[in-house]
């Protein structure tokens, strides 16, 4: 696509999707999001905020970005650098020191600390810790004030937010999807992204391509707000969180429940017991904040490839589409998923790094059953 | 093969198991439970209070505003106090029923489309130590009504608090710290509370009312009259006055010349505007809610007089649908039996009738008096009265989409953004203005401003506040300690199975080694490495 000024429909409302369209807006496009609820309303408002992805192709444009995403936007996503894992045990801190390793042969500065170094930065950290791995790259942002800069920065250019109009259908001509329908009626299109989240499978189902994707559900808890620590974004012991500017201790972490995709269409995001555990371990890690309430849970869903893998791809018939499913780690890439998406659906290529593994050629022969075959499938109906 | 890391079979067992679970040992709930234990059933019947003087500061679950006595903090004399004040409790030990007083339930799960994982129907139970779980065949929620409140100035002023945590501290518990209160409201509401504070020696200064009539049954009026209660109509709060850090007055003024204010002296601002269905643990378990404003509020009322849209779990007493305050304890009493003859119908494999009956409701539509009440505030009161007190939140805050002051946002663009604005992409809710402005986020878990916020949000669009979407509930539904959250019962497989992630070893491994030898290396080695996010 060349000419400036096409339009260009994105299918999703979640970062991934606003990011791209924001992008898109930017190069001085139309563009279109659309979604079936509110903006943000699934993963991309129910997650850590993390944003340290050192196994993506994105990572350097996530961490060259997020510094300037408060000031590109114009709106407020609470992006605060740095993070630090505690060690609790010998395992977790060899396995951090490999994250380390990994991440310093990317020019990623990090520091080991001790257990009284990590104290200093984090007073409620347990006496127990053996140390810490402070990364000095990294960080975290408020998932909700962000998708919602998103959105209004999208809106600034010039670009549309349509709500509650669940996508349906599309229809295709010579080889290019031409319009895209909806429960508000249909809209024209010269280029469309689908970023649906876990309902992106069925969608380019339509198209007549397979994506294998399979949900499941992943719950965080909340406390009330504690004394501001130096850093904010501190893991360990088994959970992924942060401490939000207000200082309330946002947590997740543990196991998740494999869902059907047609379970993810309902509404509710149910969180379950299992904030015992979670709180369980967030008590242990910060036994200072043990008094700290738990004042409330969340649910998200998140859509998983066969190899956990993000896909970002131009699909070769509908030519015109561009597909983007994250598996879990959409959030803090989506400052640098929206420039690739973006650049796929101007050039067919991503132009600051190579994403070719991210395509969907590598599932090409992968069995129908591949869910059943890893063991990724819903529960049966409990009595 | 299996998925190790998933949390199939991992989630706690239940440490016990009711037939029946009865939520709440109010009149409804006591019936329920006694009704259920005389006809065999295994009967558990849960009740938070006394709740601990920590949470009354923070005013959960009712709005104390700081007005309980140092009594409150001993701990026996509350229980004492509680037991001598429901004289039914005694008929429900008689019963066999197992009573559980200051225990809390903070959640009820049960399996459904989105959620396959739960041993069986559970809830979450707690007391001041430690939680666990408590399996039920039918559970009974008759958890009673919430105080509403309205914000104006001064509204965060120990000394404002609300109706039913007046009648707590004053009936249930003798634990009231203030001698003279001005009321909110005039309906029977308000006049009942004032009539049972009169009895008790308090004096009252006198009702405030934005509608040119009171709204209460003639006779409580005459009764109030009697007592020489001064009834201010039309008349609208413009602030609490405080004096050393207490409320010292109520400054009202007629609606139509706020110039003229008066000033009402007194140690209390009792907020009787209305009160709201304590749906929070119907919410959880995943009950459709309607809001109703002849309930008072969203209810889950589905199927016949108590059934909800999820099998086997029941909804008696105000939490139903707010009975008339000036009603006697026969109506809720009458609501917890036919909530136990529908749970036991239902255990007993009978289908029930489809239509919703209507509850012995209080007399007209709620709503329309409380947007009266909003109305009025918002027009005397403008635009920085408080709406989240956890938050500091003020209605202009919450209108203007604004983020909180902490964060120093000077960004031009963000002070261009509004509900106005927002009202052009769709409907405003609630849920989506918390995530911005943090309007009932806070500790007192959204109790104190939720139904406000639905008020304001409906005047910001012109429309009802029954069309506004109810804000969500999330467990716990009361806010607990870590401590005491935390699962002491954990299964060997959730300890021993437990990722940080989804357990998928090729998530992490680095972009470049994929496909390489080198992945397959680290795979071989430590599995890939579950990292972080
Ligand atoms: C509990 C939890 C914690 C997480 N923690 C982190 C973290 O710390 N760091 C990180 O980077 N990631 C994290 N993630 C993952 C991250 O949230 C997701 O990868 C990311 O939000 C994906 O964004 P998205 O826009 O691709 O998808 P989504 O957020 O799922 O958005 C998809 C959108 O598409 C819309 N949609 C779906 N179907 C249709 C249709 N037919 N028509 C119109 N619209 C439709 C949906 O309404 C939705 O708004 C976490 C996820 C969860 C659940």
């Amino acid at each position: 696509m060349s000419a400036r000024g096409s339009s260009v429909v994105v299918v999703g409302g979640g970062v991934t999707g606003l990011s791209a369209a924001w992008w898109l807006a930017r190069a001085g496009h139309d563009v279109t999001v659309i979604d079936k609820f509110v903006v943000g309303w699934e993963a991309s408002g129910r997650n850590g905020g993390g944003a340290t992805h050192y196994q993506s192709p994105l990572f350097h444009e996530e961490q060259r970005l997020w510094p300037m995403m408060d000031e590109l936007l114009g709106y407020p996503t609470e992006y605060r650098r740095e993070r630090i894992i505690i060690n609790l045990t010998e395992e977790q801190q060899a396995r951090y020191r490999r994250m380390a390793a990994v991440t310093r042969a990317q020019g990623y500065e990090s520091t080991e600390l001790g257990a009284k170094e990590l104290r200093e930065l984090v007073p409620i950290a347990s006496e127990h810790a053996i140390g810490a791995q402070h990364f000095h790259f990294g960080g975290h942002a408020n998932p909700q004030r962000t998708v919602q800069a998103y959105a209004w920065a999208l809106q600034d250019l010039g670009g549309r937010i349509v709500q509650h109009a669940p996508v349906t259908g599309f229809a295709t001509q010579g080889g290019a999807v031409r319009e895209v329908h909806t429960a508000r009626g249909s809209f024209g299109c010269d280029a469309v992204v689908i970023a649906a989240g876990p309902q992106t499978g069925a969608l380019v189902a339509q198209l007549g391509v397979d994506l294998p994707l399979a949900p499941a559900r992943a719950e965080m808890i909340v406390t009330e707000p504690l004394p501001l620590m130096k850093i904010g974004g501190v893991d360990g012991n088994g959970l992924y969180g942060r401490q939000t500017l207000r200082g309330n201790l946002a947590y997740g972490g543990g196991p998740h429940e494999w869902l059907d995709e047609t379970d993810t269409a309902q509404m509710a995001r149910p969180a379950t017991p299992l904030l015992r555990n979670l709180a369980a371990r967030l008590a242990e890690m910060f036994p200072k904040a043990a008094q700290a309430r738990v004042i409330r849970s969340w649910a998200g869903i998140v859509e998983n490839t066969p190899d956990g893998r993000p896909v970002i791809d131009r699909l070769a018939d509908p030519g015109n589409v561009v597909v983007a499913t994250m598996s879990g780690v959409g959030f803090g890439l989506s400052p640098a998923s929206g420039h690739a998406i973006s650049d796929l659906v101007l050039d067919g290529r991503c132009s600051f790094t190579d994403i070719s593994k991210l395509g969907l050629a590598r599932f090409a022969g992968l069995p129908r059953d591949w869910r059943a075959a890893c063991g990724w499938v819903a529960m049966a109906e409990a009595a | 093969m299996n998925d190790r890391f998933a949390i199939g079979g991992k989630l706690s067992k239940p440490r016990e198991h009711a037939q029946l679970l009865v939520v709440g040992a109010g009149a409804a709930g006591v019936a329920a439970a006694i009704e259920g234990a005389q006809a065999g059933l295994s009967v558990v019947l849960v009740d938070e209070n006394p709740v601990s003087a920590g949470l009354m500061g923070l005013d959960v679950p009712l709005f104390y505003g700081q007005r309980m006595t140092a009594a409150v903090q001993e701990e026996g004399r509350m229980v004492e106090r509680l037991v001598a004040s429901s004289p039914a409790l005694e008929a429900a030990y008689d019963a066999g029923v197992d009573v559980r007083l200051g225990v809390t339930v903070w959640g009820a799960f049960v399996n459904g489309p989105a959620v396959r994982a739960l041993p069986g129907r559970v809830a979450g139970l707690a007391d001041a130590d430690t939680s666990w779980l408590c399996g039920f065949d039918a559970l009974i929620l008759a958890t009673g009504a919430r105080d509403l409140v309205l914000g104006f100035a001064g509204v965060d002023t120990p000394g404002v608090m609300g109706v039913r945590a007046l009648d707590a501290l004053l009936s249930r518990y003798d634990a009231f710290s203030g001698r003279r209160i001005v009321f909110l409201g005039s309906g029977n509401l308000a006049a009942t509370a004032a009539l049972r504070a009169i009895e008790r020696g308090i004096e009252v200064a006198a009702l405030v009312e934005v509608l040119p009539e009171p709204q209460a049954a003639p006779a409580l009026m005459d009764a109030l009259a009697a007592h020489g209660v001064r009834v201010l109509t039309s008349h609208v709060i413009l602030r609490a006055e405080a004096a050393g850090g207490d409320v010292a007055a109520a400054i009202v003024a007629p609606l139509q010349d706020t110039g003229a204010a008066e000033r009402l002296a007194c140690d209390t601002i009792c907020l009787a505007i209305g009160v709201s269905p304590a749906i929070e643990l119907a919410d959880v378990a995943g009950c459709k809610l309607v809001a109703r404003g002849a309930d008072g509020g969203p209810v889950a009322r589905a199927v016949g007089p108590a059934g909800t849209s999820i099998a086997g779990v029941f909804m008696a007493g105000d939490c139903a649908g707010v009975i008339d305050p000036a009603a006697d304890m026969s109506v809720a009493e009458a609501s917890g039996r036919d909530a136990a003859h529908a749970a036991m119908a239902w255990l007993a494999g009978e289908s029930a009738a489809e239509t919703p009956a209507s509850a012995g409701a209080a007399a007209g539509d709620a709503y329309v008096y409380r947007m009266a009440w909003m109305r009025a505030l918002v027009e005397s009161g403008g635009m920085s009265a408080p709406v989240c007190l956890c938050e500091e939140v003020s209605r202009a805050d919450l209108l203007g989409v604004q983020p909180p002051r902490y964060l120093g946002c000077e960004s031009r663009q963000m002070a261009s953004r509004s509900a106005e604005t927002l009202l052009q992409d769709g409907p405003l809710n609630p849920d989506q203005i918390k995530r911005l402005t943090r309007a009932g986020m806070g500790p007192c878990q959204g109790r104190r401003c939720r139904d406000q916020v639905a008020l304001l949000l409906a005047m910001a669009s012109n429309g009802s506040p029954q069309d506004v979407p109810l804000a969500s509930h999330r467990a716990p539904v009361r806010p607990l300690p870590l401590r005491v959250l935390a699962a002491d019962d954990e299964s060997v497989e959730m300890r021993d199975l437990w990722d940080v992630w989804f357990g998928i070893p090729t998530q992490w491994i680095p972009y470049d080694d994929i496909g390489t030898e080198r992945e397959a290396e680290i795979l071989s080695a430590h599995g890939g490495g579950n990292m972080h996010l």
